[in-house]
C-alpha cells in the first residue's frame, strides 16, 4: 500500500505535472500540424493519383502511386529512423526552443517530417475515396456550364470530396495522435515519452527508492486516462458526424 | 544520399544478412500469432457485440473504446513494465504477441460487429423459425454471408498489425525494424543506414503490398456490387411507379 502512495505522490509534484503537461501539448501541436499538413498533401497527392491520367500527365500519376504505396506499406517507426539520418534540419530548428534543447529540437524537427510524410500517404487514400464517391455526372455538368477543369474541382468536387470525408479525416486524428507516440522511442518530448522517461526515475520521486508495480500502473494510467479522453472525444464527434450524416437521404 | 551505391556498405549487409532474417523471422512470427490472437479475441467480442445479453455487450463496447483510444506502444510499455517490475518477465517476442493480439483484436471485433450488422434482421428470425441454435445460426447463416465484408477491412488490419510489429523496438524488440537499427549504430557494424534501411524497408514492403492490394480490390469491388444493385432497385421502383 504504502508502495501505491509513494506512486500517487509522483503525480502531487508540480515540477512533474508541468513536465506532463508540455507533453500533452506537445503530442496535440505535433498531431495537428501532421493532419493539416497531410492534408494539403494528401489532396494534391490523390488529385494527382486519380486525374493525371493523359500521356504527358502519366508520369505524376506513377509518382502519387508510388509515394503513397511505399508509405502505406512500410511502419512509420522505419520513416522516423531514415528521416533522422537523411532528413536535413534547417538552421531556424538547430538551437534550443520551445523549452527543448538544441538536440531535441532537431529531433522534433525529423520526427514531425516522418509524422507528416507517413500521415500524407494515408490522407490522400482517403481523399481519394471522397473524390471516387463524387458522381462523374458532376464533372459534365461543371464542364457544360463552361467550367474548366481546375474550377470543377476548385468549386464543383473538392467541396463535395471534403464533406464526405470529414469524418474520416477526423478518426484519422485519431490514429495520428496515437502514431505520435512513436517518437517517444527517440527523445522525451511527447506525452509518452515523458511518462517513460518519469517511470524510469521513479524511484527518486516516490520515496521508496526503488521502481516498483505500482509506478507502472499509476503513470501509465495516467497516460492512457489523458490518450482516452483526447481520442474518445473526438471520436464522439465522429460519431456525431455520421449519425447526421447517415439521417440525410432519409430525410429527402 | 550517396551510400545507397556504397558497394562497401553493400557487401557490409550481405555479411550480416544473418540478422536481417532473423528479425524478418521474428516479425513474421509476432505477426501471424499476433493475427490469430487478435482474429480469436476479435471473433469473441464481435459477437458479444451483437448478443442479446446487455452486460456482453456492454463488456465488449468498453473494451473496444479502451483499446482503440489509447496507443499500441503505451500498451506495450504497460504489459512489458508491469511483468517486469512485478518479476513475471515473459520472453520479448511473446509480449509482443499478447500486445498486439490485444490491440488489434479490438479492431478485429469492429470489423466482424460490422460484418454482422449488415445482414439483414429476416435471415436471424428465419434462422430462427428453422430451429437453429445460437452456434447454428451464426456459423452457418450469419458468418458466411457477412464475410465478404469482413474480409477486406480485416486484410487492413493484418497489414498494420505486420507494420505495428515495429512497436517492439520501445522495450528492446527483436523485430525486423529493431535489429535494422541496432545494426546500423552497432559498433562493429555501424554506418551502412542507405542500405540497411532501403532492405528492411523493401521486406516489408514485399510482405505488406500484396496484402494491402488485395483488400483494395476487394473492397472496390463490393462497392461496385453494391452501387449496382441499389441502382437496379430504383430502377425497379420506378417501373412499378
Amino acid at each position: 500500500m504504502s508502495n501505491l502512495e509513494g506512486s500517487l505522490s509522483i503525480l502531487k509534484n508540480s515540477a512533474i505535472i508541468t513536465y506532463l503537461l508540455k507533453g500533452i501539448a506537445f503530442t496535440l501541436i505535433l498531431s495537428a500540424l501532421s493532419v493539416l499538413l497531410g492534408i494539403l498533401i494528401g489532396s494534391i497527392l490523390a488529385l494527382v493519383r486519380n486525374y493525371c491520367t493523359s500521356r504527358r500527365t502519366k508520369v505524376f500519376k506513377l509518382l502519387a502511386v508510388i509515394y503513397i504505396e511505399v508509405f502505406r506499406n512500410t511502419p512509420l517507426l522505419l520513416w522516423i529512423f531514415i528521416c533522422l539520418v537523411f532528413c536535413p534540419s534547417p538552421t531556424m530548428f538547430s538551437h534550443a526552443l520551445f523549452g527543448l534543447t538544441s538536440v531535441e529540437t532537431k529531433l522534433l524537427f525529423k520526427a514531425a517530417v516522418a509524422l507528416i510524410l507517413f500521415t500524407s500517404s494515408v490522407i490522400a487514400e482517403i481523399i481519394r475515396g471522397g473524390l471516387n464517391a463524387v458522381p462523374h455526372g458532376q464533372f459534365e455538368a461543371g464542364h457544360s456550364q463552361g467550367f474548366s477543369t481546375v474550377q470543377i474541382m476548385r468549386y464543383i468536387i473538392l467541396p463535395q470530396a471534403f464533406k464526405s470525408v470529414v469524418p474520416t479525416l477526423l478518426s484519422q486524428v485519431i490514429t495520428t495522435v496515437k502514431d505520435s507516440s512513436y517518437l517517444a522511442n527517440l527523445a522525451t518530448i511527447e506525452l509518452m515519452s515523458r511518462v517513460k522517461t518519469l517511470l524510469s526515475s521513479a524511484n527518486r520521486y516516490n520515496g521508496t527508492g526503488t521502481i516498483n508495480v505500482s509506478d507502472v500502473f499509476v503513470l501509465f494510467g495516467v497516460a492512457a486516462v489523458i490518450y482516452f479522453v483526447i481520442n474518445f472525444s473526438l471520436s464522439l464527434v465522429v460519431r456525431r458526424l455520421q449519425k447526421g450524416r447517415k439521417l440525410v437521404p432519409e430525410t429527402r | 544520399m550517396s551510400e545507397i551505391f556504397s558497394a562497401s556498405d553493400w557487401e557490409k549487409v550481405w555479411q550480416y544478412r544473418s540478422t536481417f532474417l532473423l528479425g524478418l523471422g521474428n516479425t513474421l512470427k509476432t505477426a501471424i500469432f499476433g493475427v490469430l490472437l487478435a482474429f480469436l479475441l476479435g471473433i469473441l467480442l464481435g459477437l458479444m457485440a451483437t448478443s442479446s445479453k446487455k452486460l456482453l455487450r456492454a463488456i465488449s463496447r468498453v473494451y473496444v473504446e479502451v483499446i482503440q483510444n489509447t496507443p499500441l506502444l503505451l500498451q506495450m510499455c504497460f504489459l512489458y513494465y508491469a511483468l517486469a517490475f512485478s518479476n513475471h518477465s515473459l520472453n520479448i517476442i511473446i509480449t509482443g504477441i499478447i500486445a498486439l493480439g490485444i490491440y488489434h483484436g479490438a479492431y478485429m471485433a469492429e470489423v466482424i460487429r460490422a460484418g454482422i450488422e449488415s445482414i439483414s434482421k429476416g435471415q436471424f428470425e428465419a434462422a430462427e423459425s428453422q430451429g437453429f441454435g445460437y452456434i447454428g445460426k451464426m456459423y452457418y447463416i450469419i458468418l458466411p454471408q457477412s464475410i465478404k465484408i469482413i474480409l477486406p477491412p480485416m486484410v487492413n488490419q493484418i497489414v498494420n498489425l505486420i507494420k505495428n510489429t515495429s512497436c517492439l523496438y520501445i522495450v528492446g524488440g527483436a523485430d525486423l525494424i529493431s535489429l535494422t537499427y541496432s545494426f546500423v549504430t552497432g559498433a562493429s557494424t555501424g554506418g551502412a543506414y542507405a542500405p540497411a534501411y532501403l532492405l528492411s524497408g523493401v521486406l516489408f514492403f514485399i510482405i505488406c503490398f500484396p496484402l494491402s492490394t488485395i483488400a483494395s480490390k476487394w473492397e472496390n469491388a463490393l462497392k461496385k456490387r453494391e452501387r449496382d444493385t441499389i441502382g437496379a432497385n430504383k430502377k425497379g421502383k420506378v417501373n412499378v411507379a
